[in-house]
């Protein structure tokens, strides 16, 4: 009898371990840097688990409506997904995306910064777990400050900003005193003038959901914006995102840029960045108001409900996601290159604050950055530069082209944000946020 | 005399102008898949610099291209094969026996085209759901076929009309039925607009990425998506993409430079003249 069971014990352990053995997971990731680390490193845990991993690597634009279009039709396509904070609580609260709770003790999920936790978070529930996460910085030229007698504050004002890019400002020559984005989108020229419009004072919506754009406190933050970008920006500043302010930035063109952390790497890679040893990282600029200066974005992993595999999904997020796979990567790669703004770990390494002089800053603008209490005035939804709502990327993606139109001088400032304040109304009143 | 030697610079001049603006992205193009991602991104461009090898081996790497490759020959082939083989018949029966509908049917079969394909991307996304055809060759090859049919329709029926129909009604009078006039007659009258559409429609075919996107994942991804995963919003991408592109636009161009004459021959037959 004894051996009948052990023999039963043995057969089902077998069967669970080749079942086990025997599945493939399909990742669907965007293809940033520490992504296709992460890919290149992700045999490891195939050795591990026995588990087999498939990838799909895309741009994040594409990655972004590839993914929507099988989680909202239930494809089940893939069994993990890179996802970012805006999709994370609208998809969670839905119930597309499985819990994620339950994750064991070792992996000390106190330990993930508590603005990324909360920011991945619906209803108390976490549904993704992020992998890098980012805020704004300034990025400023401290060998022209030096020359120049200028002083660069921990948290500057915009104000401060343009004094500064009017000083070392010489587009004749072109350089620029000044490099912000102007490419219309909701995450890109929308992420700054959000931001800019925050510490103004303005908000995106009012507690009764009616748009915020078209505020004094707006108005004067987007005039701001037009006006510094003309004076001190580079020509066809309207076609320039992040990539595009990085190659200006890297390649000495620019005094100043105000933009994602995450390119404080970049810029402090020798073999990519001519200013690797002349580059200074500050706060995001502040105004009148002194929050809502740095959005908070993170990409992160979560399990679609419509994957099969959803067990054996966890192991590899919780893999990929832990304490342990930073260390690797700092072991291996180099901790300049670990990915950021997740753990607060990360940030009590004595090799990172060494190999990493933007990991203070970066931490401080993470953890200052706050969903929730983030405009002058109270506001009704959650996020920095955009609201956890479905119906945010249309009325991002409206108002981006109208500023784009104010910047080109298509338009005044006035008449393109009363288009967006009326689009936004209109989107919401269909929608019924306004009653 | 002086006048006509004079319009011919000028026309000569004009061409080769417009021959380089229609070439120079492909071959700034090439010059950067050879860049270091520093030197991509290096203002005022560069003309001179060290040519690397770099970015074929990180795209290699990163990706399965003789993966992604063989899907392109196999949905650029198959659905071309298949669509001539379902178009042939419908444009033989509108061009030698149409009734006083064909036109308009013609029309709404071209009118299809008019419609953005996001337009259908959830409702066939449901129905691949449905049938488990999600990233399958079968899928990827059924659909390319489907948004080419119209076009290879529309041309197979204007190369069709220019054969005289009496010589099929000489073949009717020897008791050939429609099969045998298509395949003995028709066929063989038409070889240089048939191949022509079938050379466009492998074109077409291969440089297809819509649908690629969108239904395809893993396994059945042709090379547009494998290019689709090397652009980046936030990073240096400019070689490596370019490295990318070149090493997914080769085929077809050598396949377009091998088969430049019966293609213009072709074109040059029908109505497309």
């Amino acid at each position: 009898m004894k051996l009948l069971r052990s023999l039963l014990f043995a057969a089902t352990a077998l069967i669970s371990s080749q079942t086990l053995a025997e599945t493939t997971l399909t990742i669907a990731t965007v293809n940033n840097p520490d992504m296709i680390v992460m890919q290149n490193y992700s045999s490891k845990f195939e050795e591990e688990t026995g588990i087999k991993l498939k990838w799909l690597v895309l741009e994040e634009n594409v990655l972004r409506q590839r993914v929507t279009t099988d989680i909202a039709t239930k494809g089940g396509q893939f069994d993990i997904i890179t996802i970012g904070m805006y999709e994370t609580p609208i998809w969670g609260k839905a119930g597309w995306l499985v819990p994620l709770d339950d994750m064991p003790d070792g992996y000390d999920i106190d330990d993930v910064l508590p603005s990324v936790r909360d920011g991945l978070s619906s209803d108390g529930k976490i549904y993704s777990l992020p992998f890098y996460a980012e805020s704004t910085l300034t990025f400023y030229r401290t060998d022209l400050f030096k020359k120049a007698g200028l002083t660069m504050p921990e948290k500057p004002t915009w104000t401060q900003i343009a004094d500064f890019a009017a000083k070392l400002n010489d587009k004749a020559n072109g350089f620029y005193g000044l490099c912000i984005r102007g490419q219309p989108g909701w995450g890109e020229n929308m992420a700054i003038v959000g931001l800019m419009g925050n510490v103004w004072g303005g908000q995106l919506f009012n507690p009764d959901w009616t748009s915020g754009y078209n505020s004094d406190a707006f108005k004067s933050a987007v005039k701001f914006y037009v006006d510094a970008g003309n004076k001190f920006g580079p020509p066809g500043m309207v076609g320039n995102g992040f990539n595009e302010n990085l190659a200006l930035m890297s390649s000495g063109k620019c005094a100043m840029w105000i933009d994602a952390s995450v390119a404080a790497g970049f810029l402090y890679d020798t073999k990519r960045s001519q200013i690797a040893d002349k580059v200074g990282f500050a706060q995001a600029p502040i105004e009148s108001w002194n929050k809502g200066n740095g959005w908070l974005w993170a990409w992160a992993l979560g399990i679609p409900s419509s994957s099969t595999h959803s067990g054996e999904a966890k192991k590899f997020v919780e893999w990929a996601t832990s304490k342990d796979y930073i260390k690797m990567i700092g072991k291996e790669e180099g901790w300049v290159t670990v990915p950021p703004g997740t753990r607060k770990s990360t940030y009590e390494s004595a090799d990172y604050q060494t190999a990493a002089p933007f990991a203070k800053p970066t931490l401080v603008a993470i953890e200052e950055a706050d969903p929730v209490n983030t405009t002058h005035n109270k506001k009704p939804y959650v996020g920095i530069t955009f609201a956890t709502i479905p119906e945010m990327q249309a009325i991002g993606n409206f108002t981006a082209q109208q500023v784009a139109a104010a910047l080109t001088g298509k338009m005044s400032v006035d008449e393109a944000l009363d288009a967006a304040a009326a689009n936004s109304d209109r989107t919401m009143k269909k929608a019924g946020y306004i009653k | 005399m002086v006048k006509n030697k004079r319009a011919l610079v000028i026309r000569t001049v004009l061409g080769w102008l417009i021959a380089f603006i229609m070439a120079f992205p492909v071959f700034w193009m090439t010059l950067a898949a050879f860049k270091t991602e520093m030197d991509a991104y290096a203002s005022p461009p560069l003309l001179v610099f060290t040519p690397t090898l770099e970015n074929f081996a990180e795209m290699n790497q990163r990706v399965d291209y003789v993966r992604h490759a063989w899907n392109s020959v196999l949905v650029a082939l198959g659905s071309t094969f298949l669509g001539i083989l379902i178009a042939a018949p419908a444009a033989y029966v509108m061009a030698f026996h149409p009734t006083k509908r064909t036109r308009s049917i013609m029309l709404w079969m071209l009118s299809t085209k008019f419609m953005p394909a996001v337009g259908v991307l959830v409702p066939m996304y449901l129905m691949l759901v449905w049938l488990d055809l999600l990233d399958t060759r079968t899928a990827l090859i059924t659909i390319t076929l489907l948004s080419n049919l119209p076009l290879v329709v529309w041309m197979l029926y204007s190369y069709f009309k220019e054969v005289p129909a009496e010589i099929l009604e000489a073949g009717r009078m020897d008791g050939a039925g429609p099969l045998k006039q298509l395949r003995y007659l028709l066929v063989p009258l038409a070889t240089p607009g048939i191949s022509s559409t079938a050379l466009l429609c492998i074109i077409l075919s291969w440089n297809e990425s819509f649908w690629c996107i969108n239904v395809t994942a893993v396994d059945s991804g042709t090379l547009a998506l494998a290019i689709a995963s090397f652009s980046n919003p936030e990073g240096y991408f400019w070689a490596k993409l370019s490295a990318a592109s070149l090493a997914s636009v080769a085929p077809i161009l050598i396949f377009g430079w091998v088969t430049q004459r019966q293609l213009v021959r072709g074109l040059t037959f029908g109505a497309v003249k």
